[in-house]
């Protein structure tokens, strides 16, 4: 009997969530009073989570490690969001999305989430739109859509390249206003450090202050996670410096399942490292990719300029390789093919390890196109260009600048060089229909959860996911289970030692905040010579060599040895300066590597046991003859939820997926 | 790789070290040497804390976050300018190839009264939350909204009011002005607001509450020099101050209750 339960309504797929929406159980107004609800994250999810409890009269507080909730990661999301309108008139149905997504998500997400996802995405929109987030608009005053990868249709959403910024905004507002009228309790620059948990059962968490140190016990009634993902674990990626998994790992280690951690996504166009002292990496939009063409000399070790190489000696590998596709391939397809032609020795730049994305051909083009609109007949090569750039300015300029910034090249005259680089992970906690963690009372939503994009995430669904969650799946699903928590509390209400009249004076609170305690000293007093920086990219080098783009037995198993060798040597050598009672960076992030450390063996456990490739996940063992994916649906067409046991030690789970509503297909771009 | 004409760079730091809110702080110089010029500054900074974490000294404290410009968190004061030497760009996007071999860096945290300095170059900007919790916001509940395409907004209002919504609420403005004033930050939420049919209803109740939330926080008064223009990294135009001033006089004669 599967210890799983992902409490998936009756009914057709389309009824599924309308039919489970209205016939739940509900709390009260008066008893959403007593009801005290702890949203660790601020982001997308966790915003849109704490304005929407807080409105329906639940007592909220909102915990975040920045100085200010509006700093979340969300707030670096480029290119837009999905949503099943149809405003375009272009065939586009919440089916159709549905479809898309588990599709995109190379058939290993779930169904029934996945099309509530699609049902929500259109009253996202209104949502943001109402709360005055200004996306972008045609003349006529209508909203205006583009298209991302893995679609036919045109139903991104978008506010230049800052739309994640500006629908985080959207829900910061909405959540500073509950703040301002009292109702949500802001506690910034606080880490969550520990679920408590009582019989099993959530009752609150014990955080840090980071500017005093002091350790705070909270009680609540239940705790939602919206921690986002854990793509630090890389040491490299677009994430911000500051996300991580520790409240998500501590979770795990109170017995939430992590499911499917080896699902991560790698995005293909992303600036290079360039050098050892980097220490994060900038994604430059998948919206580059409509007029960019990606190629790599013919000739190995090339060391001509870009401009100097004729175009017979030019390799555009992906037009190549796929001539369906051509340069939109998705994106597990594409950062494949570009470390493909850079292991073979064709990569450019002075690491060798990247790729042209080139608007020289395009640029060529608007500019015919231009000089056609101007009347100007036979115009130079010198006016093509020139008037090719306008275009290029008013579609990509702010990218083009911030590669410019980053790199010192201006893009409008040499190709850009790009290389895949860890953007976001799919896996994440297990939740079941609800959102709730295989912890009762404790919930995942956004990218810290694993649900809705299985192997491989389409661009614009991320914000999707996170404002669908936030906004409209949990103020409905919370209620299933503190409906139950009203009739818990009305029972034990004459009981003088019950949880609600003791809340953080239990003594599971004074253990658990102890055992914190005794760890951030134990992090003091090593006293080793490391520092730990270093440790982090030790380890992200092991994942990114083993546990990347490809994966294979023997490398796997030799990155779960050294990354077991590295957690023993972290935690006799490393190095953690200043004291526990300030303000102290270092300090925080010693928590968080270690953790990292933990959850990096897992992921290689995860891929191990995963044998086919699927989405993100790539296993050289199993693919086609032409060097493509080959997933096993017979063996692998399930959820691996791991169960953590103890120091290395978990055991794996499963949720079998069924597909009742979609063909499961191979992907083919060819 | 980089550029591919990356040199190195031999710099003196001066950097602000404060203890904690309460302690008085002073000045430290730092020697570094073979910065490679494709570093961010920030990246520079995590050569210098290695380095001091190496000599068993305690590292620099520093806000910092996406390190691409877009979450507001980082917040240096370099050489008397915020952000640093160069126009439109915060100091995780400022690069070392802006500084020459041998120059002496000198580092400080945002300096103004509603910014106490936490340690070192952090600051603590709570005060621009409470303002936006004051009336930076459309009040309309989840679940509320009616079709997004039912509110038809010109594209002139649109961009205009995106333009405003850049910002990032850094601080820069702040830490620019000699008198401290959070006028740029505050008329950037309003403008947006009173820009867009969204936000209508409390158009006038929103400006008189940002302001006055605002006065609250110990920001000081705006002299139109413009400081906080030529600093913002994302580029707020100055008509949003002149926007605001037209709102809150308008809404000081007509707004009742």
């Amino acid at each position: 009997m599967s210890k799983l339960d992902s409490k998936i309504p009756e009914g057709t797929i389309d009824q599924k969530w309308s039919k489970y929406r209205s016939t739940v159980h509900l709390v009260n107004p008066a008893n959403k009073r007593s009801l005290e609800v702890l949203v660790v994250g601020s982001g997308l999810a966790g915003a849109s989570a704490a304005a929407s409890l807080a409105e329906m009269g639940y007592k909220v507080k909102v915990f975040c490690f920045q100085d200010s909730p509006r700093r979340a990661h969300s707030i670096a999301a480029q290119g837009g969001i999905n949503a099943a309108k149809n405003y375009q008139n272009d065939g586009d149905s919440t089916y159709r999305l549905f479809y898309d997504t588990i599709k995109g998500g190379d058939y290993r997400a779930r169904e029934a989430n996945v099309h509530r996802l699609a049902e929500v995405s259109s009253s996202i929109i209104d949502q943001c739109v109402a709360q005055g987030v200004p996306l972008a608009r045609e003349y006529g005053g209508l909203l205006s859509n583009r298209s991302f990868g893995g679609t036919q249709v045109q139903r991104t959403f978008y506010a230049a390249g800052q739309t994640g910024q500006q629908l985080l905004l959207g829900a910061y507002s909405a959540l500073q206003r509950q703040v301002g009228m009292g109702a949500v309790e802001l506690c910034a620059r606080h880490e969550m450090l520990d679920v408590v948990t009582i019989d099993g059962i959530t009752r609150g968490i014990i955080a840090r202050n980071l500017i005093t140190g002091e350790m705070e016990k909270h009680f609540g009634h239940a705790v939602l996670l919206c921690t986002g993902g854990y793509g630090n674990v890389f040491y490299l990626s677009t994430n911000a410096m500051g996300s991580n998994v520790t409240a998500a790992w501590k979770a795990h280690k109170k017995g939430a399942f992590f499911a499917n951690p080896c699902y991560t996504q790698i995005h293909p166009t992303c600036i290079p490292v360039s050098g050892d002292h980097q220490s994060k990496l900038t994604l430059m939009s998948e919206s580059l990719r409509n007029d960019g063409r990606i190629w790599v000399p013919k000739k190995k070790d090339d060391t001509r300029k870009a401009t100097d190489i004729p175009e017979e000696e030019r390799d555009y590998y992906l037009e190549r390789r796929y001539p369906a596709f051509g340069n939109l391939v998705p994106r597990d397809v594409a950062s494949r093919a570009a470390k493909e032609r850079c292991d073979a020795g064709y990569g450019v730049g002075n690491s060798k390890m990247a790729v042209y994305l080139d608007f020289a051909f395009n640029t060529a083009r608007y500019g015919k196109t231009e000089a056609t609109k101007l009347n100007i007949h036979n115009p130079s090569q010198e006016d093509i260009m020139r008037l090719g750039k306008e275009v290029v300015k008013e579609k990509y300029g702010n990218l083009f600048d911030m590669y410019q910034q980053i790199t010192g090249e201006n893009p409008y005259e040499v190709p850009m060089r790009i290389y895949p680089a860890v953007h976001y992970t799919m896996g994440g906690l297990w939740v079941d229909y609800n959102l709730m963690t295989t912890v009762k009372g404790l919930y995942a939503l956004g990218e810290a959860n694993f649900s809705d994009h299985g192997a491989n995430r389409l661009g614009a669904s991320a914000l999707m996911q996170g404002l669908a969650d936030g906004y409209f799946v949990i103020p409905y699903t919370l209620g299933v289970y503190l409906s139950a928590e009203v009739t818990r509390m009305s029972a034990e209400k004459d009981n003088a030692d019950s949880i609600d009249k003791l809340k953080t004076n239990h003594p599971a609170f004074e253990t658990a905040l102890k055992e914190q305690t005794e760890l951030i000293n134990k992090f003091l007093n090593i006293n080793g010579t490391k520092s730990v920086e270093s440790f982090h990219k030790r380890l992200g080098l092991i994942i990114w060599n083993k546990c990347g783009m490809a994966r294979n037995k023997e490398g796997l198993t030799e990155a779960i040895s050294e990354i077991q060798a590295l957690r023993k040597e972290f935690w006799s050598d490393v190095r953690v300066l200043g004291s526990a009672d300030e303000f102290n960076p270092d300090l925080e992030k010693a928590g968080r590597v270690a953790d990292f450390i933990e959850l990096g063996e897992l992921m290689c456990k995860d891929a191990l046991h995963r044998e086919e490739s699927c989405g993100g996940h790539f296993r050289e063992e199993h693919q086609t003859e032409e060097g493509e994916a080959k997933r096993d649906d017979v063996n692998f067409a399930y959820v691996a939820a791991w169960e953590y046991k103890g120091v290395s030690e978990w055991e794996l789970n499963k949720e079998e997926l069924k597909y009742e509503n979609i063909k499961i297909a191979q992907r083919s771009y060819k | 790789m980089g550029s591919g004409h990356g040199t190195e760079l031999n710099l003196t730091l001066k950097v602000w070290r404060q203890k904690n809110t309460k302690a008085s702080g002073s000045f430290e110089t730092h020697q570094l040497t073979g910065i490679s010029t494709d570093m961010s500054f920030l990246e520079m900074f995590d050569v210098l804390n290695e380095k001091l974490i190496h000599e068993g000294k305690e590292a620099i404290a520093f806000d910092h976050d996406c390190r691409e410009g877009i979450c507001g968190m980082c917040s240096m004061y370099i050489n008397g300018r915020p952000h640093g030497p160069k126009n439109g760009v915060t100091t995780c996007q400022l690069h070392m190839r802006s500084f020459k071999n041998g120059d002496t860096i000198v580092v400080e945290p945002w300096r103004s009264a509603a910014f106490p300095v936490i340690k070192d170059l952090a600051v603590d900007r709570g005060a621009f939350d409470r303002i936006i919790a004051s009336g930076g916001y459309v009040s309309v509940n989840t679940g509320n909204a009616r079709d997004a395409n039912n509110i038809l907004i010109p594209k002139d209002a649109a961009d205009e009011a995106f333009g405003a919504a850049a910002c990032i609420g850094c601080g820069a403005c702040v830490a620019a002005c000699k008198n401290g004033s959070a006028m740029l930050f505050v008329s950037a939420k309003v403008s947006q607001l009173a820009l867009l049919p969204q936000g209508q209803v409390e158009r006038k109740a929103r400006v008189l509450k940002m302001v006055a939330a605002m006065d609250e926080e110990g920001f000081g008064n705006c002299t139109n020099t413009g400081a906080c223009e030529a600093e913002c990294p994302k580029g707020i135009s100055l008509e949003n101050i002149a926007r605001m001033n037209r709102e809150l006089t308008s809404a000081a004669l007509t707004y009742t209750k």
